[in-house]
């Protein structure tokens, strides 16, 4: 575990670096995965508020993740989604898939 | 602006998709771009880089080609590799379309590229390669 994965409760956040692409979303995905194994996680946070890029790989992470939550019954949320990534996630469809947060609940 | 030209090659790791897209919004900085132009054509260079990478080498490590040209307010860009080329270049165009889904590829790639550029065109060979010649006219 390191500072990216964070457990809150049954929530998994994830700190999305500053850019997300096929490099960085290699990671993620087995780190992600590992962390759903060990932990109780009912939920997946990505949390934007440090990524300035993401391309069609974030896309492919994030619904990854939401298949696999789907599966264990849960979900899986984006917060802090600065105006690019949320045209990105407009295009790909992903804000239909995934409840989008405008700040802490 | 008068033309301007440049060339890098670089090897097919994942590491470079960011090197290569920073280095395209650099040379496209001297057209004056708007913030979201940049990003535009940064989102664009790296799904084709990231689809040579993938698809082109399956994950070899072989050399990739970035030529892009300022041409009066438009950038225009060719993204070259030597690897297996598509077979059904239509096919590999239909968004949510693609061959790695064990990879967790979204199939969005080309989809990203023709939104975020004005034009995209596809030339292809299998088991020679495949060349991505994009433009976007930079309004700034």
């Amino acid at each position: 575990m390191n500072q990216i994965f964070q457990i809150e409760g049954e929530t998994l956040r994830i700190m999305v670096p500053k850019d997300l692409d096929h490099h960085n979303c290699i990671s993620i995905r087995e780190m992600a995965d590992s962390i759903m194994m060990q932990e109780n996680v009912r939920e997946i946070l990505f949390d934007f508020q440090n990524t300035e890029f993401m391309d069609s790989s974030g896309i492919g992470v994030i619904v990854g993740r939401y298949k696999n939550m789907k599966c264990l019954g849960g979900t899986v949320a984006a917060i802090h989604v600065n105006q690019r990534i949320k045209k990105i996630f407009l295009l790909s469809g992903l804000s239909k898939m995934i409840m989008i947060y405008e700040q802490e609940a | 602006m008068r033309e301007n030209n440049m060339m890098i090659e670089f090897d097919s790791r994942s590491e470079n998709e960011g090197f290569a897209r920073v280095a395209v919004a650099a040379f496209v900085t001297l057209l004056n771009p708007t913030l979201e132009e940049i990003e535009d054509v940064k989102t664009a260079v790296s799904e084709a880089v990231t689809n040579s990478i993938i698809h082109g080498y399956g994950e070899r490590v072989e050399k990739i080609l970035l030529k892009a040209a300022i041409k009066e307010n438009t950038i225009y860009l060719e993204i070259t590799d030597y690897g297996c080329g598509i077979e059904n270049i239509e096919k590999a165009m239909e968004p949510m379309y693609t061959t790695r889904p064990d990879l967790e590829r979204s199939g969005m790639g080309f989809a990203f590229m023709e939104a975020f550029m004005d034009e995209i065109h596809i030339e292809s060979e299998v088991n020679k390669g495949t060349t991505i010649y994009m433009n976007k006219k930079i309004m700034g």
